[in-house]
């Protein structure tokens, strides 16, 4: 309390040797390095190498992800983990970092260590992010995935039956449908839409 | 003992050699030619609904079909086509055929014998067939 108390003291009094303009512009070099410090190491964690460095996610998920569409298709536009599982907005990328620190402990603790431990939690994982594309109205397929630029009549007709009334009126949204694109489903029963 | 056996295997070899000679493939090729790879071929996005060409044929499926996972944990298949489903979508319902067992009880869902749909009912790509072929539909399937 009293190391508290004395730091207080010196944080409101004026430095004594350093003059104004060191103080402020050293603190805005300061600042701007340790903002882009700050980012950097986050964007470093934002990519694919990053999320395949652990075997859970390079053994399951990166495999399964391989053979479908968003990995690979004809003109090589790829989607990588962090295009579909982190915001792009800065408040909800730092709010799901903050949650994935969950996901460090589970790494610590191996609680998917095995394909078997694996399977058994699957489900539960699948369902947290169902629940959290389903509150966002799927925003990071809509990244790239832009309703107004659908031309229906390209579209295959059971594709364009749904998305001109289910998705136009937004009663549904991308995730109500397309579960299970980029990764293998967990067991289905009892999931809406499955019988 | 080893020259008589050496020489019963030249014998024999020289034989199945000669044997083989003039014997052609199917597809009127030597048997020791390899067969150029054909050109790989993608299924349509949708197809047209092929009428069937034998009765009890399963029918073929009209769209592809990439990345539909049909197996123990799920069925994407019965998304659209099951009993629960297929109005919803418009698709072609499932016939009652599939939930009977291989006692022959009919069972109160798709029986595990029908379960996994790739094995009677494939997507169909524009290709020119290998063998000539005449077989014709007849009876009521006759057009």
């Amino acid at each position: 309390m009293r190391v508290l108390k004395k730091f207080y003291q010196i944080l409101c009094k004026p430095a004594v040797h350093y003059s104004l303009g060191f103080l402020t512009i050293g603190g805005f070099v300061a600042g701007i390095l340790f903002w882009g410090a700050f980012n950097t190491a986050l964007e470093a964690t934002n990519t694919e190498a990053f999320c395949t460095s652990c075997h859970e996610m390079r053994n399951n998920v990166f495999e399964e992800l391989k053979p479908t569409i968003h990995y690979s298709n004809r003109s090589g536009v790829r989607a990588t983990c962090p295009d579909c599982h982190v915001p792009h907005k800065w408040v909800d990328k730092i709010a799901r970092k903050m949650q994935a620190s969950k996901e460090v402990w589970g790494k610590i603790f191996g609680t998917i260590s095995t394909r078997e431990k694996f399977e058994a939690k699957r489900l539960h994982l699948a369902q947290n992010e169902w629940t959290r594309l389903k509150a966002n109205d799927s925003l990071e397929c809509r990244n790239c995935h832009e309703f107004d630029s659908m031309d229906f009549t390209l579209q295959a007709e059971r594709a364009a039956r749904q998305h001109s009334t289910a998705l136009a009126s937004g009663e549904k949204t991308c995730i109500d449908c397309h579960k299970g694109i980029a990764h293998e489903l967990p067991d289905m029963k009892g999931v809406e839409g499955y019988q | 003992m080893k020259k008589l056996l050496l020489a019963t295997l030249l014998l024999v070899s020289s034989v199945v050699f000669a044997a083989n000679e003039g014997v052609m493939s199917l597809r009127s090729q030597s048997l020791d030619v390899q067969d150029p790879a054909e050109k790989l071929k993608n299924y349509p996005k949708e197809n047209l609904q092929q009428p069937i060409s034998y009765i009890q044929q399963p029918p073929l499926i009209p769209h592809h079909v990439r990345g539909y996972e049909v197996d123990r944990k799920t069925n994407k298949c019965l998304t659209c086509h099951s009993f629960k489903n297929f109005k919803r979508y418009g698709a072609t319902k499932i016939s009652v055929t599939h939930f009977i067992n291989r006692d022959g009880q009919a069972l109160s869902d798709v029986s595990p014998r029908r379960y996994f749909c790739l094995q009677c009912h494939v997507p169909q790509v524009k290709a020119k067939p290998l063998v000539e072929n005449t077989f014709e539909p007849t009876g009521a399937l006759a057009e």
